[in-house]
């Protein structure tokens, strides 16, 4: 009964979405004020329907309604209460119902805080996200249909969820990451609104900003947590692959970043108007293309769910739709001619724009070492394989690039900037023997460490000094912080965010040791300074596994650190399939990490050690950028005006 | 009732694919004659793709080929192979899809140069569009000749 | 002309989304599989070896598949699909059409013998491939996996997974025919 109410309802969101963009649209051409006024009522019942079919589908997981045939696939009757619920969006059909209600929640946010916007503007904005939303409920009506049924021949129990994702990482990574894919359609909706429109001044940008920072800030942080769940789940260390799923969401970052830099130029200047429409379409375009790469079975990646060309030529026909339609749009509405403004080589306008020109390359790049084995392939130019060595050797030049310029842009000035080079000199005078030395702390000289060192030295050493320069004038530091905005705490945060990534990638990428070695109960091995003594091993008994778990004492000299339990867990749905949970000590500094291999002859097991010195500023630096771009929108100037319906831009 | 047995089978093949890359940690305890060989090792079977797998580098593996493949990789190492010499290996087996670093070859043309002419044009583009009114609009300087004429205007006595 | 810029995102969005197309409507008719990975021997002579036949002990070579066009198949006891494949093997045997050879890869020999002494011996000769070195020359990254090789021995094709009629007469019947017809004009 209850899926057959979530399938309804899902019926019905459908039918609301159809008239979130007719009606809409239509009062817009019309200029009827009742018809555009509908769009914010249509959005929130579409939000009420979608969470609706999303409750459904939750009941049938949380019930263990094994007639549902993802139910079925995804679950088990002994799985955990929390991963019956995240097993909803393990398999596709699944994740297409949370993807749709996240866009859902975020339509109905743009209708209800949306108030200070000229009510044609967004009627085509909530019109533009119900077309997107109509793709993807029809999407999973005709071809992915959640609700499917297995009545005549329900299983006595599921399949249960594949081990890998039955872990924290699988909560929380997937819905963050959808934040931000889906937040990124409301900048597009934005852009379009304003090619539609014909009004391409700065408003539409400043109206996109906040909603891009915030989408951009999710997706930060679903990325970050996806490499810090690779790293501790898989087992050899590694914690960025290069994979083409994890591009596919690295490279609608990228745009990301570039637009969020770009949206500041637009709104502050009026400049790079077409070049951030641009932007903003492709932002949302490389998120909807990462939805096709990760179904359509193109490409191979651990990641992808079930390879389904019917599935991947609509979502096809959709991408050509959305981004097709509104590159056209763009190309036929565009100004040809724009506000061309003059500005030095030493101009905030100018670093910005080279700020934009990186990140775009990157994206290419990456794009184009993502999509090169397709092409070759599909040329009958033989199987290529693009991976880590030559991502890392194209994109880690740009990144410093990148790391440098942030440094001295955030000095920089409209038009042009007076005295850069006095102000830069400091922190780079400073910067430079630090970084030289710094990694001596952890070994062998070695000079790309020195770089990577002294460019995160640099950045920090930059944002430090610019809050003294912004606080010059000040009675005291204290008085003189109170005055700056949370947008520019917000800048300073996701910069300083982007040094810590900088010096934990340099670090833990030159510095890491492992080894290998057969150890029998009561012997140690040695590692970077550390001791790690094997005790034997005991037998354990999970919710839906049993296993075995070691016993480590990891001590440096005399120092007794930590008891690690590594364990090797087989799950009772899936027989053939051995687990390996790492025993981690985690350190700001450095993570000792140990893993079980196989047992050996007598009480003897295989052993691996990790030294991942640093490697925890990575996620670190995930993190305060996230927390950048959520403080910038925390700014007072996008504090929802009660009385004033237009609020005067500072 | 045939969509549902498609898709039915469809995810048991992705339950299935996925099952195919447990974080099993197969634990080779290979010794070697030194620390640069060990770290060569390291190296090496990371720039190795595995075969049959998707889309995973031998260190990160457990298919019974990615454990061959890191026997082999130990066994050439210790035999005194140079790295080029086991890629070369490998490549003459298992062709250009087992390197993740792509050979620079004619037809890798434009992998390995594209990014390159990329910021090229990137920093082309920059340095047009970043340029002051005075470097643009208004003329350097006046000439000898335009300064003269000037002058001739200025003193000029008024109408 | 400006107007003509702004077109430029869209064509190239076209250019790749007509790739996409065309890549996914192979994959959807089944001429594609981004997983199968072609022999890096094609065209190259299937490699030296000298080991025992599984039946005889007698020590084998390379010049065992000179002088006819024949298929190598690479089977193991312990590969569920080569269960399923063994019958059709047996059968083309039996049509005398091409040489088939077999490598017995990483498997118990006495094991492999009782199995094929219960299920029907399809193969001229077995080499024994306990090790897997033979496998890693050929560049087999499992079981099941068939070799065409011509009359010189040069590998001609590899194909991954279980062999029947469907995929004889879709893969392998023609080649194998080119093969036969143009060696017997010389």
């Amino acid at each position: 009964m209850i899926p057959e109410l979530g399938h309804f309802a899902l019926i019905i969101a459908f039918v609301v979405s159809l008239f979130l963009f007719l009606l809409p649209a239509m009062g817009y051409y019309l200029s009827s004020q009742t018809l555009m006024g509908s769009a914010s009522r249509l959005a929130v019942l579409q939000l009420v329907f979608v969470a609706v079919s999303f409750a459904c589908l939750a009941a049938a997981f949380l019930g263990d309604d094994f007639s549902v045939s993802i139910v079925a696939l995804q679950s088990n009757s002994q799985l955990p209460m929390h991963y019956k619920f995240t097993a909803l969006w393990g398999g596709h059909e699944g994740s297409l119902l949370l993807w749709v209600l996240i866009l859902a929640a975020w339509t109905a946010a743009v209708a209800l805080t949306g108030r200070h916007l000229p009510l044609p503007v967004k009627a085509l904005v909530l019109a533009t996200m119900g077309a997107v939303a109509i793709g993807f409920l029809s999407f999973m009506l005709f071809t992915s249909n959640p609700f499917e049924r297995l009545l005549i021949t329900t299983p006595p129990d599921g399949q249960d969820l594949n081990p890998l994702l039955q872990d924290f990482g699988m909560v929380i990574h997937p819905p963050m990451l959808y934040f931000g894919y889906v937040g990124f359609s409301v900048a597009f909706a934005f852009a379009v609104a304003a090619l539609i429109s014909g009004k391409l001044d700065a408003s539409w940008a400043r109206w996109a900003r906040p909603w891009t920072n915030i989408a951009w800030a999710f997706l930060t942080a679903g990325i970050t947590l996806g490499s810090w769940w690779a790293y501790y789940e898989l087992g050899w260390g590694g914690w960025w692959f290069w994979d083409p799923v994890e591009n596919a969401s690295f490279m609608p970052w990228l745009v990301g970043a570039a637009l969020v830099h770009s949206l500041a130029v637009t709104e502050k200047r009026g400049a790079f108007k077409n070049w951030t429409l641009l932007l903003a379409i492709f932002a949302f375009s490389l998120s909807l293309l990462g939805t096709f790469l990760v179904r359509s079975g193109v490409l191979t990646s651990v990641h992808s769910f079930a390879a389904d060309p019917t599935r991947g030529l609509y979502i096809l026909g959709f991408l050509f739709v959305v981004v097709g339609g509104s590159l056209t749009l763009y190309a036929l509405r565009a100004p040809e001619s724009t506000f061309r403004p003059v500005f030095s080589k030493v101009s905030r306008e100018s670093l910005l724009l080279a700020n934009n020109i990186l990140l775009v390359c990157a994206t290419l790049v990456v794009l184009l070492g993502t999509l090169f084995p397709l092409i070759m392939d599909y040329l009958g130019q033989g199987k290529y394989s693009v991976g880590p060595p030559y991502f890392n050797a194209m994109f880690v030049p740009l990144a410093g690039a990148l790391g440098l310029l942030t440094g001295i842009g955030m000095f920089s000035q409209w038009k042009s900037t007076k005295g850069l080079r006095a102000l830069v000199q400091s922190p780079l005078v400073l910067s430079i023997p630090i970084g030289l030395l710094l990694p001596l702390v952890w070994g062998e000289w070695r000079a790309g460490a020195a770089l990577g060192l002294f460019l995160g030295v640099w950045l920090i050493l930059a944002c430090a000094f610019n809050v003294r320069h912004q606080t010059r004038n000040a009675l005291s530091l204290l008085a003189g912080l109170k005055k700056l905005r949370l947008s520019y705490f917000g800048m300073l945060c996701a910069h300083i965010g982007f040094a810590c990534a900088i010096i934990g990638v340099t670090v833990v990428s030159t510095y890491s040791s492992e080894r290998d070695l057969r150890l029998d109960r009561g012997e140690s091995l040695e590692l970077a300074g550390y001791s790690v003594l094997f005790n034997g091993t005991s037998t354990i008994r999970g919710p839906n596994y049993v296993g075995t778990r070691g016993d480590i004492r990891l001590s440096r000299g005399d120092r007794h650190i930590a008891e690690l339990h590594p364990e090797k867990r087989r799950y009772h749905a899936r027989q053939d399939q051995v687990m390996t949970e790492a025993g981690i000590d985690a350190g700001l500094m450095r993570d000792v990490y140990v893993a079980l291999g196989e047992p050996l002859e007598g009480s003897a097991w295989a052993v691996r050690v990790h030294y991942k010195p640093m490697v925890r500023w990575i996620w670190l630096g995930g993190a305060l950028i996230a927390l950048g771009g959520v403080l910038a929108v925390m700014d007072k100037r996008y504090r929802l005006q009660r009385t004033r319906p237009n609020p005067v831009e500072a | 009732m045939n969509a549902i047995v498609k898709s039915l089978a469809l995810s048991l093949c992705l339950t299935l694919t996925f099952g195919a890359i447990s974080a099993h940690a197969v634990v080779e305890t290979y010794q070697f004659r030194s620390e640069a060989d060990q770290r060569r090792y390291r190296a090496l079977i990371e720039e190795l793709r595995c075969p049959k797998c998707q889309n995973q580098n031998l260190a990160g593996s457990d298919a019974p080929i990615a454990q061959d493949l890191r026997r082999e990789v130990y066994r050439l190492i210790n035999s005194g192979s140079s790295d080029q010499e086991i890629l070369q290996y490998m490549l003459e087996r298992y062709g250009d899809f087992v390197l993740y670093r792509p050979r620079f070859t004619l037809e890798t043309l434009a992998l390995w140069l594209g990014p390159v002419v990329l910021v090229l044009i990137g920093m082309g583009i920059w340095w047009r569009l970043s340029r002051t009114t005075r470097e643009t609009d208004a003329p350097a300087s006046l000439n000898d000749e335009e300064r003269r004429a000037l002058n001739k205007v200025l003193e000029s006595p008024g109408e | 002309m400006a107007r003509l810029k702004l077109f430029i995102p869209l064509i190239i969005f076209i250019a790749l989304a007509l790739l996409f197309f065309a890549v996914e409507t192979r994959v959807s008719e089944g001429e594609y599989d981004p997983k199968e990975l072609p022999s890096a021997l094609i065209g190259k002579a299937f490699p030296a070896f000298q080991l025992p036949d599984l039946q005889t002990q007698q020590i084998l070579d390379e010049s065992l598949l000179r002088g006819q066009v024949s298929i190598v198949n690479v089977w193991a006891t312990w590969c569920p699909t080569c269960l399923y494949e063994h019958p059709f093997l047996v059968a083309l045997a039996g049509r005398n059409e091409v040489g088939v050879y077999g490598i017995n890869y990483k498997d118990d020999p006495e094991k492999a013998r009782r199995w094929l002494a219960e299920k029907g011996n399809p193969f001229a000769a077995n080499i024994v491939d306990e090790a897997g070195s033979l496998g890693l020359d050929l560049g087999v990254t499992g079981a099941p996996e068939t070799f065409v090789v011509d009359r010189q021995g040069v590998v001609h094709m590899r194909y991954q997974g279980g062999l029947d009629e469907a995929v004889w007469q879709a893969k392998f019947a023609p080649l194998i025919a080119r093969l036969q017809a143009e060696q017997v004009q010389q």
